[in-house]
C-alpha cells in the first residue's frame, strides 16, 4: 500500500515550524476580520434579498442595478448568481413595513427592463430578527465549543480537552478569516457549516487522542513525543481516507448542489482541510507542550475506579 | 464481537426491513394503508412557498386600555376627594399631579385586591399596574405581569383571526403557530402569490359606523381621511356600531348604480342598533370607517330595519371579496408587522430538488468507488452498509414525518461522506491487528472491539454539533441538523450491527 511509505513519517520534526505558520495564519485572519470585517448577509444585517431570473440575455447587470437605484431603496448590491441570467439583489430595504413592497418592486423592475422578471426567492429580514439571529448564531457556536470541551474533559484529561479546543478555535478563526478575506457572504448556512466543522474537527482529533491514550497506557516508559508520533502514524491512513470521502461528498455539493449551497460547501471544504491539519499539527503538539505522560491517563483510570 | 445470537439477528434485520419499507413509501403512492401512509415532507425551500414571521404590536392596545382606565380613575379620585391636576395619558403611562399628603390614601385604594381599577393576579401574586411617585407627580403604568397578560390575550386573539383569514383564502396545509410572547409564525407551502395574504394580514380591519357632523358633539369629533388620503370629513368620535356585530359579509353587485359592493348582515343586537340609528338620523350622513379611513359616507335616506346593508366605495371584485373576507373573519386586536419573510418560488424549489438529487447521487458514487478502490472486498461491505444506511435514514425521516430541506439534503450527502468513517476506523484497526494476529477471526474481533471507543467518541462529537444546531437553528438549517443527527445514529447502527454481521459471515466462512 502506498500509505505504508508514510508509516513512519516524523511529524514531531515539523511541529514548531507549522505551529508558527498556524499562528501567522491566525494573526492574519484576526487582522483581516478587524480591518475588513465580515460580509454579512441579510440574515444578520437585515434587509431584502431577491433572487431574480431574467429570461433574456440582452439585459445587463448594470441595467438591473440602475433600476433598483431609481427606487430609492438605500444601498443596492447586484451580482450574478449561478446561471447566466440569474441575479442576486440585496437592498437595504427601508420600506419593509409596506406589505406590497415586493410586488411594487417587481412591477417597477419589469417595466424598467421591458420584460417580465421572475422573483425566484425573496428573503426579507427585519432589524430585530437579524439581531436575534446573530445572537443565536454566536450562542450556538459558543455552546458547541463548551459542549465539546466538557465531553472531552469527561472522556479524557484536561490537557486533551484544552488541546482539542485550541485546535477547534484555530479552525474556526481561519475559516472565518478566509471568508472575510474573500468577502464571501456569511449567512445562516455558514453558521451551520462552522458548527459542523467544529464537530468534524473534533471527530478527527478524538480519533488520534484515543490512540495516544491507548499507547500511553501500553508503553508507559516512552516519552510523549514518540507516542504522539506513533499514534499519528497509526491513525494517519484513517485520517486521510475519511477526509477524502468527506471531501468527495462536499465537492459534489459544491459543484452540483446549486448556487444556494455554494457558500456552505465551500466553508465545509475549507473547514475539513484545516480541521484535518489541526488534528495532526495543532491538537497533538499541545499534548507534548503540556507534558502529558502515562501518569496523566493512568491517574484518570484510577479516578474512574473510585 | 463476531458472534450474533439468533434473536439479535432477527431484531437487526427486522429493523432494517421495516425502515426500508417506510423509506420506499416516498417513491410509490400507497394511500390505503394508514400505518405507512407517512412521507417525508418537503421544506418550503424545496416545494416553494412562504415563511412569514409576524409581530403583534401591542402599543395601541396598551394605550387604548389606559384610556379606558382613565374613566375609572377619575371616578375613584373624585369619590375619595383626592385633588389632581394635569391628568393625561401617553403611550404607556397615565400621569397626573397631586398633593403629597394624599399619597398614602391613594396607594391604599390602588393596591386594594378587590379593586377593579388595578386587578390582582393570583397566579403571579402581583398587580396589573405599578405606580411611580416623583415628588408631586404620579405615574401609573402596566406592571411586567400586566403587560404579559395584555400581550398574551392580544396574541391569542390575533392567532385566531389570522387562522380564520388564511383558512378563508384556502391555501393548502398552512402552518400557523405562536412563537414566544408576541409572534406568530406562518408557513404557506406552495403559495404562488404571498402578497395577497400579506395584504390581508396587514390590515386590522376595524370597522366602525360613525355619523358625519358639523358641530362639536358631547363625544367630540375628528377629521378622518378617505382612503385616497386627500379628502376628509369631520365625524363624531362616538362609535354607533362596530364590526363586532357583523354576522356575514360578501361581495355583490348593486344594480342601483352598477358597481361592486360589499353586502353585510348584522347579528340581532347589531340589527336593532342599526335600525335605531338609521331611524333617528334620517337625512344625516353615516361614515363607514375601516382602519381609520372612510370607505364611504352615504346619506341615510330611510330607516334600515332588516339588519342588511351595503358598503360601496370603488371596489373591484377582488378588493370587494378581500374586504368581505376581512369583515367576516373579524378584526385584529392589534396591527401585525411582518418582521421576517422568506419566499421561494416553485421553479427554484424544483431546481433545488434536482440539484440536491444530482449532487447526492454523484457524491454517493464517488465515495463508493473510492471505498472499493481502497478496500476491495471490505469496501463492498462498507458500501452495502452505506446503501442500507441511506434507506434507514430515509425510513426514520419518514416515520418522524420530518421536513427535508436543501441543507437537509446536504446533511445526507455529508452523512454519506462521514458514514464510511466508522467502517474505515474498524477496517484500519483490523489491518493493524492482522500484523500481529495469525487468526483472521481474532483480528476481526479485536478490530471491532478496539475501534469501538474511537468510533463512539468521534460520532458523539458530531452528534453534539447536530443537537445544538437543531435547538438553536431555524427553518432550513434545522433540516440540516435533523438529517446529520439521524445520519449519525443510523451510521452507528449499520456499522456495528449490519456491517459487523456481514464481516463475521465472511470471516467465519473463510476461516479454513
Amino acid at each position: 500500500m502506498k500509505l505504508d511509505l508514510l508509516k513512519n513519517f516524523n511529524f514531531v520534526k515539523y511541529y514548531k515550524k507549522l505551529n508558527i505558520l498556524s499562528i501567522i495564519f491566525i494573526i492574519f485572519s484576526i487582522f483581516v476580520l478587524l480591518f475588513k470585517g465580515l460580509n454579512l448577509g441579510v440574515d444578520f444585517k437585515g434587509g431584502t434579498l431577491i433572487e431574480i431570473r431574467v429570461e433574456s440575455s440582452s439585459i445587463s447587470i448594470g441595467e438591473i442595478r440602475q433600476s433598483f437605484l431609481k427606487m430609492n431603496l438605500g444601498d443596492v448590491k447586484v451580482k450574478n448568481f449561478g446561471r447566466k441570467n440569474d441575479y442576486l439583489v440585496k437592498v437595504e430595504s427601508l420600506e419593509s413595513s409596506d406589505s406590497n413592497f415586493i410586488k411594487k418592486t417587481n412591477t417597477k423592475l419589469s417595466s424598467d427592463l421591458g420584460i417580465d422578471v421572475n422573483f425566484r426567492r425573496v428573503e426579507n429580514v427585519g432589524p430585530k430578527v437579524s439581531k436575534e439571529l446573530i445572537k443565536s448564531g454566536l450562542l450556538a457556536i459558543t455552546l458547541s465549543l463548551l459542549a465539546m470541551l466538557i465531553y472531552i474533559w469527561i472522556r479524557f484529561e484536561w490537557q486533551f480537552s484544552f488541546a482539542a479546543i485550541i485546535a477547534i478555535i484555530h479552525d474556526v478563526i481561519i475559516t472565518v478569516g478566509i471568508f472575510s478575506f474573500l468577502s464571501y457572504e456569511i449567512n445562516l448556512s455558514i453558521v451551520a457549516a462552522v458548527l459542523t466543522i467544529v464537530g468534524y474537527s473534533m471527530n478527527d482529533t478524538v480519533v488520534i487522542f484515543d490512540r495516544i491514550r491507548e499507547n500511553l497506557k501500553k508503553y508507559t516508559k516512552t516519552p510523549i513525543s514518540d507516542i504522539s508520533n506513533t499514534s499519528t502514524n497509526e491513525t494517519l491512513s484513517r485520517t486521510l481516507i475519511t477526509s477524502v470521502t468527506t471531501l468527495l461528498a462536499l465537492l459534489s455539493i459544491y459543484l452540483f448542489g446549486g448556487a444556494i449551497l455554494k457558500g456552505f460547501s465551500f466553508a465545509m471544504i475549507v473547514g475539513v482541510i484545516v480541521g484535518t491539519y489541526s488534528s495532526i499539527f495543532v491538537a497533538t503538539p499541545i499534548l507534548n507542550y503540556t507534558n502529558v505522560s502515562s501518569k496523566t491517563v493512568l491517574k484518570e483510570e484510577d479516578d474512574k475506579v473510585v | 464481537m463476531l458472534y450474533f445470537s439468533k434473536l439479535k439477528l432477527v431484531i437487526i434485520y427486522s429493523i432494517i426491513f421495516f425502515l426500508f419499507l417506510f423509506s420506499l413509501n416516498n417513491f410509490i403512492n400507497i394511500k390505503h394503508n394508514l400505518l405507512i401512509s407517512k412521507k417525508v415532507n418537503l421544506g418550503l425551500d424545496l416545494q416553494g412557498g412562504s415563511y412569514l414571521l409576524l409581530e403583534v404590536d401591542s402599543t395601541p392596545i396598551i394605550k387604548e386600555k389606559l384610556q379606558n382606565k382613565l374613566i375609572a380613575l377619575r371616578k375613584i379620585l373624585k369619590e375619595n376627594s383626592i385633588k389632581y391636576k394635569n391628568l393625561n395619558v401617553t403611550k404607556s403611562k397615565i400621569n397626573f399631579d397631586f398633593q403629597n399628603e394624599d399619597f398614602d390614601k391613594f396607594e391604599n385604594i390602588f393596591f386594594d385586591k378587590n379593586s377593579s381599577l388595578n386587578l390582582y393576579f393570583n397566579q403571579y401574586s402581583s398587580y396589573e399596574m405599578d405606580i411611580l411617585k416623583n415628588k408631586n407627580n404620579l405615574e401609573i403604568s402596566y406592571s411586567k405581569f400586566g403587560l404579559i397578560e395584555i400581550k398574551n390575550s392580544a396574541l391569542e386573539n390575533s392567532l385566531e383571526i389570522v387562522r380564520r383569514r388564511i383558512d378563508e383564502v384556502g391555501t393548502k396545509d398552512p402552518t400557523i403557530a405562536r412563537r414566544g410572547v408576541d409572534r406568530i409564525l406562518i408557513e404557506l407551502p406552495g403559495l404562488d402569490d404571498p402578497d395577497r395574504i400579506k395584504n390581508l394580514l396587514g390590515k386590522t380591519a376595524k370597522l366602525t359606523f360613525r355619523l358625519v357632523t358639523d358641530e362639536e358633539s358631547d363625544f367630540g369629533s375628528e377629521l378622518v381621511f378617505f382612503e385616497d388620503n386627500k379628502s376628509q370629513l369631520r365625524v363624531s368620535k362616538r362609535v354607533l356600531l362596530s364590526g363586532d356585530n357583523l354576522e356575514n359579509a360578501r361581495p355583490s353587485f348593486s344594480n342601483l348604480n352598477n358597481e361592486t359592493v360589499v353586502s353585510f348582515t348584522l347579528d340581532r343586537v347589531g340589527a336593532k342598533k342599526f335600525g335605531k340609528i338609521t331611524t333617528n338620523s334620517v337625512g344625516k350622513r353615516l361614515a363607514i370607517i375601516i382602519d381609520n379611513k372612510i370607505v364611504s359616507a352615504p346619506q341615510i335616506r330611510e330607516p334600515i330595519l332588516g339588519g342588511n346593508g351595503q358598503i360601496s366605495g370603488n371596489f373591484d371584485i377582488q378588493s370587494a371579496s378581500d374586504l368581505s373576507l376581512l369583515l367576516r373573519s373579524g378584526s385584529l386586536p392589534a396591527p401585525l408587522k411582518i418582521i421576517e419573510e422568506r419566499t421561494v418560488g416553485p421553479d427554484l424549489g424544483e431546481d433545488s430538488i434536482k440539484a440536491g438529487a444530482v449532487s447526492l447521487l454523484i457524491g454517493f458514487i464517488l465515495v463508493i468507488l473510492y471505498m472499493f478502490y481502497k478496500y476491495r472486498f471490505l469496501g463492498l461491505v462498507a458500501n452495502t452498509a452505506l446503501i442500507i444506511n441511506l434507506f434507514l435514514l430515509l425510513g426514520i425521516l419518514t416515520i418522524l414525518e420530518a421536513t427535508l430541506t436543501l441543507p437537509g439534503i446536504a446533511g445526507i450527502i455529508l452523512t454519506v461522506g462521514m458514514a464510511v468513517d466508522a467502517n474505515v476506523l474498524v477496517f484500519e484497526r483490523i489491518k493493524e491487528e492482522m500484523r500481529t494476529e495469525k487468526s483472521m477471526i481474532h483480528a476481526f474481533d479485536m478490530g471491532y472491539k478496539n475501534a469501538q471507543s474511537a468510533v463512539i467518541d468521534a460520532n458523539i462529537t458530531t452528534l453534539i454539533s447536530a443537537v445544538i444546531l437543531f435547538l438553536l437553528g431555524s427553518g432550513p438549517v434545522k433540516g440540516f441538523a435533523v438529517t446529520l443527527g439521524i445520519g449519525i445514529i443510523t451510521t452507528l447502527f449499520t456499522v456495528y450491527f449490519f456491517a459487523r454481521h456481514l464481516s463475521s459471515m465472511y470471516v467465519l466462512k473463510n476461516k479454513n
